[in-house]
């Protein structure tokens, strides 16, 4: 019965789906009650994981982990999930995909995010990431009247169970070389003899699985296009949320195999992810036009330098992750919900041409939007430059400085593609600017989003020192 | 108290937030005057109340810090917003919080009718939080920023009426070389910071301090550092050879000129260089350059003081010459008596400053002294305030100037020998004198403007009562620092009450010669009159007989000419520095390695990266297939080389 409250986020977001499914079966207007269901769930989860994440234990046999590092990652997905809710409420009724459905996915989503990041052993981490993913499908197809939506979402479906497949088989050769699926005893593995190969073949089919949802290169094809198919605000969710929960567990398995030796098998491999990662998302960006497939391959290259703490295998460089999901979370939001408002009915206006002379006709959108480039550019003092200056110092403290170079450089690059969107909305004018329809719920989630990417950039010390906290 | 420091930060911030984003639409001048004024008056009243809850404490349990909260921390490097109350901090923050309200409310009055009213209020509002950070940081990082953002101010003030035309060029013009130069003292303070960090592996002040104290490190780093920090000071407190932005400044408003480049910014090099007066002491070779630097530049600029018909120009001057002194005592050791004259200067300078100020408001902005005189009857209130600072500052007995001044003299003929003494002596002759042709030339005598046209007025009392308090500062402030001679067996107060912040600085110096009182008297008698001779020389000059100053600028045309150009300095460093800097960044830098290898490299990356980016970009084919292929040739390409590598 106790281990039943240690679990209570995850109680309430079950609960919340069970309610918010009943409401929506006898309620008419299901879509009018349901976000704000939805977004009391979503905090009320946000606050209780936080409040709780003092009380830190393994429940159901070592199957959940608790309490830690876990409760802020159910945090910033709850946090962002509420935040992603704000930003759908006018926006979804505006391009006619107005279902209460909608919210219900999000949760089952978040739901499967949980368990991902909670996960103390292998078959959670499968079931979480089915349930997310599954979801995610869904949600992108959700505008079915769109070809381009439907596009994506099959295009999403297909790669996604290639890349489901390799998990599980990697999975498969774990258990063959431990035993067990579960992760003390992937540890307790790893203390006492060095790794087999079929562990490390596993461990590998494994990461690259996941690869495939963090948008590593080479397996990132599928993030463009359904980045762009998709509505914009799931595309935001799933840019933020669904990384996070990727990378939460990836770290679950990967943080066991820091201490032993065949981390060095992997700090190469990584360490090259890492830096295709970046560049190429770095530079295709700078091709695109269209500002949804511009973040997709900003996505990528963040991928990467998120990638940098993993190939650092050090404390600082978990700690530099978490800070960073956290921050991208923010900032990627706040940019999304961003174009999510600007964008017309019929999914035009997510070009740059349209952001043309934007800052004379609507300058706060414009310095919102200003905030999230200079942020996710990686420009002082907003929470970007942090998340990076963090898994670039873990970098070099591994004695990976080259790595963490080339990750400047990177960012170098991506400054180009980032302060154009300023430079076209600010220093460009136009005789006939864009309608952009206002949404005051919209507009609340942007701020948010804004004051929290400025807070984490000005007192990013406050939140190191919680995360490592809980990190050590 | 104590503990609610940050306060005196936070307040002149939030007074510049509300007058900076509100300001605009604020029409009534009254309501915007008095937010700037009541956030730096409610300041001074919690740094009042914090001094006398220190003084009531024992010598040793003097410090606090006040810690906001830990900003970044990265390895050893520890930065923390937080503030250090202790004696030095204090005696400062009282005089820039005390001085910079009595400046805002004159503000009040002298810029009434201006159309930027409130970005005045908003900028004046900006530097006191800039300047409060930098004297109250316990960190080095935390002084840098505020030592920026009053960097930053000052630009923003000086170039104020940024469509007013001055000398050649415009008022932008000399915000601009105020910047420029202030930037290459930054560049030797950010040097000395990185050393210091180097060296002492933090830069946090109390640990520097206490391993500078307890580690042995050579003189040569010592002398680095200490010459790194000390090209910092010379740019913000215009000391030679980085003084010549502070004339210029003088575009500004006036009481921007008293404020920022009289009583507070200009002393943050000497507050600096008090703060790190163990570094210094452990340098005794720059110690002595430092003390040099300070001597010349305080005779140098007396002597082009002397000549000179911008009333303000005389005053801009002035306050080179007496920055020149603190860095004197600086030099020599005697810090807390530079730290005496950064408040007795403060004072009278801020109060000259303002009655200039309050003659220009007169006048309706006519600056030249040579078309003033006889505004005493006119203006009798600021005639009274200036004579009591121009006595003040010649250092004429019992006023603040003497006593601080008096001191810097007598520490530099104990600890450096009777040169230092004797071109100080020289260098307070020529205050006297330049002082008193200034006053002489503007009230005394007949008037030399056309009556008919110019009406000279006295100015509102939002202006007057502020010279009437600051004239009371001038003239009892010197007493809190009565040397041991007069005061007997109490000593002097103001030392023993800076005494702990420097003990250890004095400790490594150990130099303190034993010297009598009689001869302290004699030299203290030998300046008095001096000074008082030169008072009576110049009276007699510009009032009874004023063919001796044309007969004697005339005979001496050419000493004449180049001190009335300033020793042609700043055409020195145009001709040699600037244009060269200029000739080869067009020609070589600019032409040919901007415009030809730069761009050229930048723009042929910028292409490759855009060819390459839309060749990749083809790769996108948005077919599914490819999609699934190219992730399993990926995951073959990784299975091989982790098998591989095994």
């Amino acid at each position: 019965m106790n281990e039943i409250f240690m679990i209570t986020p995850l109680l309430i977001i079950s609960g919340g789906i069970l309610l918010s499914l009943i409401v929506e079966m006898f309620y008419k207007k299901s879509e009018i009650i349901l976000p704000w269901l939805s977004i009391a769930i979503f905090i009320s989860a946000a606050y209780y994981s936080l409040l709780t994440a003092y009380r830190e234990g393994v429940v159901f046999n070592s199957m959940l982990a608790v309490g830690g590092l876990v409760h802020i990652f159910y945090f910033i997905f709850n946090f962002g999930a509420a935040i992603v809710v704000l930003l759908s409420i006018d926006h979804i009724k505006k391009v006619g995909i107005y279902f209460g459905e909608f919210y219900i996915l999000m949760q089952s989503a978040v739901l499967g995010m949980m368990f991902l990041s909670g996960a103390k052993d292998l078959v959670m981490v499968f079931i979480g990431l089915e349930q997310m993913s599954v979801c995610f499908y869904i949600l992108t197809g959700f505008n079915r009247k769109r070809s381009s939506s439907n596009e994506a979402a099959l295009k999403y479906f297909l790669l996604g169970a290639f890349a489901s497949g390799f998990v599980v088989y990697g999975m498969a050769l774990i258990y063959g070389a431990v035993g067990s699926l579960s992760i003390p005893s992937v540890s307790f593995y790893l203390i006492n003899q060095s790794p087999s190969i079929i562990f490390i073949v596993g461990l590998l089919l494994f990461i690259i699985g996941f690869s495939f949802k963090i948008a590593a290169v080479p397996f990132h094809m599928w993030v463009p296009d359904v980045y762009q198919g998709a509505p914009t605000t799931v595309t935001a969710f799933m840019s933020t949320g669904g990384k996070a929960a990727a990378f939460s567990a990836l770290l679950v398995v990967l943080v066991p195999v820091f201490s032993n030796l065949a981390k060095n098998n992997f700090i190469p491999l990584l360490s090259v992810l890492a830096v295709i990662t970046m560049l190429y998302g770095s530079i295709v960006a700078i091709a695109q036009i269209d500002l949804k497939r511009m973040l997709a391959y900003s996505s990528i290259a963040h991928a990467g330098y998120m990638i940098i703490g993993l190939a650092a295998g050090n404390q600082n460089g978990v700690t530099g992750i978490v800070f960073y999901l956290a921050a991208y979370t923010f900032m990627n939001l706040g940019a999304f919900g961003v174009i999510s408002m600007v964008e017309a009915k019929d999914n035009s206006h997510v070009d740059l041409q349209s952001y043309t002379g934007l800052a004379a006709k609507y300058p706060l959108l414009a310095a919102m939007l200003t905030i999230f480039m200079f942020a996710l550019a990686g420009i002082p003092p907003f929470a970007g430059f942090f998340g990076k200056y963090f898994v670039f110092i873990s970098a070099i403290e591994a004695n990976l400085t080259w790595l963490a170079i080339i990750g400047v450089i990177s960012s170098a690059i991506s400054a180009y593609f980032y302060l154009r969107v300023v430079v076209v909305m600010y220093f460009k004018s136009t005789d006939s600017p864009i309608d952009v329809e206002p949404s005051y719920y919209a507009l609340l989630g942007i701020f948010i989003s804004a004051l929290l990417v400025l807070v984490m950039g000005l007192f990013p010390n406050s939140i190191i020192q919680l995360i490592s906290f809980f990190v050590g | 108290m104590i503990q609610l420091i940050y306060l005196t930060v936070l307040l002149p911030f939030a007074g510049f937030l509300i007058n900076g984003i509100f300001g605009s639409k604020i029409k009534n001048e009254k309501i915007i005057g008095w937010i700037g004024s009541g956030a730096i008056g409610v300041s001074f009243l919690i740094v009042v109340g914090a001094f006398f809850e220190t003084i009531a404490l024992p010598p040793d349990q003097r410090q606090h810090i006040v810690t906001l909260f830990n900003w970044l921390s990265v390895g050893s490097l520890n930065v923390s917003i937080a503030y250090q109350v202790d004696q030095l901090s204090l005696t400062m923050a009282l005089i820039v919080t005390g001085v910079g309200f009595i400046i805002h409310v004159y503000s009040i009055g002298y810029m009434h009718g201006d159309k930027g009213f409130w970005r005045f209020f908003a900028y004046l509002n900006l530097f006191i939080f800039a300047m409060m950070n930098l004297i109250l940081a316990d960190n080095f990082v935390l002084l840098f920023l505020g030592w920026e953002g009053v960097g930053l101010c000052s630009y923003l003030l000086i170039g104020f009426w940024y469509d007013r035309k001055f000398e050649k060029g415009t008022t932008g013009d000399a915000a601009k070389k105020a910047f420029i130069v202030n930037r290459i003292g930054d560049f030797g303070f950010l040097l000395g910071m990185f050393l210091i960090f180097l060296t002492f592996n933090s830069l946090n002040f109390n640990e520097v301090f206490t391993r500078a104290n307890a580690l042995n490190i050579s003189t040569t780093v010592y002398s680095f550092i200490a010459l790194f920090l000390f090209i910092g000071a010379t740019g913000k407190s215009a000391q030679i050879p980085l003084f010549v932005w502070l004339p210029d400044a003088m575009a500004g408003p006036t009481p921007v000129s008293a404020l920022i480049h009289a009583a507070t910014m200009v002393t943050a090099g000497v507050y600096m260089v008090a703060r790190c007066s163990i570094i210094f002491a452990s340098a005794p070779a720059i110690m002595t350059v430092v003390a040099i630097i300070g001597l010349l530049t305080a005779l140098f600029a007396a002597t082009i003081g002397l000549v000179q018909n911008d009333i303000k120009k005389v005053l801009a001057y002035s306050t080179v010459s007496q920055l020149g002194y603190m860095f004197l005592a600086m030099g020599v050791g005697a810090f807390s008596a530079g730290i005496f004259h950064v408040m007795t200067h403060a004072f009278f300078k801020a109060l000259l400053f303002l009655g200039a100020g309050s003659v220009i408001h007169g006048m309706h902005d006519e600056q030249n002294i040579q078309k003033y005189g006889g505004l005493k009857k006119y203006m009798p209130t600021t005639y009274k305030t200036f004579l009591v600072a121009a006595i003040a500052i010649s250092g004429i007995p019992p006023l603040a100037g003497f006593f601080s001044k008096d001191e810097i003299l007598w520490s530099a003929y104990a600890n450096a020998g009777f040169i230092y003494w004797f071109i100080g002596v020289v260098t307070a002759l020529l205050t006297a004198f330049y002082m008193f042709r200034l006053l002489n030339l503007t009230f005394e005598g007949k008037h030399r403007f056309d009556v008919h046209h110019i009406h000279p007025h006295e100015s509102p009392k939002l202006m007057t009562i502020p010279l009437i308090v600051l004239a009371v500062l001038s003239v009892g402030g010197g007493f809190i620092g009565i040397p041991e001679i007069f005061s007997g067996e109490h000593g002097n107060n103001f030392h023993s009450w800076l005494a702990p912040i420097f003990s250890d600085a004095q400790i490594r110096l150990a130099q303190y010669g034993s010297h009598t009182h009689f001869e302290e008297i004699l030299l203290m008698v030998i300046s008095v009159v001096g000074a008082a001779s030169s008072i009576y020389f110049a009276r007699y000059i510009y009032l009874k007989n004023q063919k001796v100053a044309e007969h004697t600028a005339s005979k001496f045309k050419r000493i004449y000419k180049i001190l009335l150009n300033k020793y042609y300095v700043d055409e020195v460093y145009s001709n040699v520095i600037i244009q060269p800097i200029y000739k080869t960044s067009e020609s070589l830098l600019w032409k040919i390695t901007d415009v030809k290898l730069l761009d050229g490299l930048v723009n042929g990356t910028a292409s490759l990266v855009e060819l390459v980016s839309g060749k990749i970009r083809k790769i996108q084919t948005g077919v599914a297939q490819t999609y699934a292929v190219v992730m399993m040739l990926g995951i073959v390409a990784a299975l091989f080389w982790i098998i591989y590598s095994l």
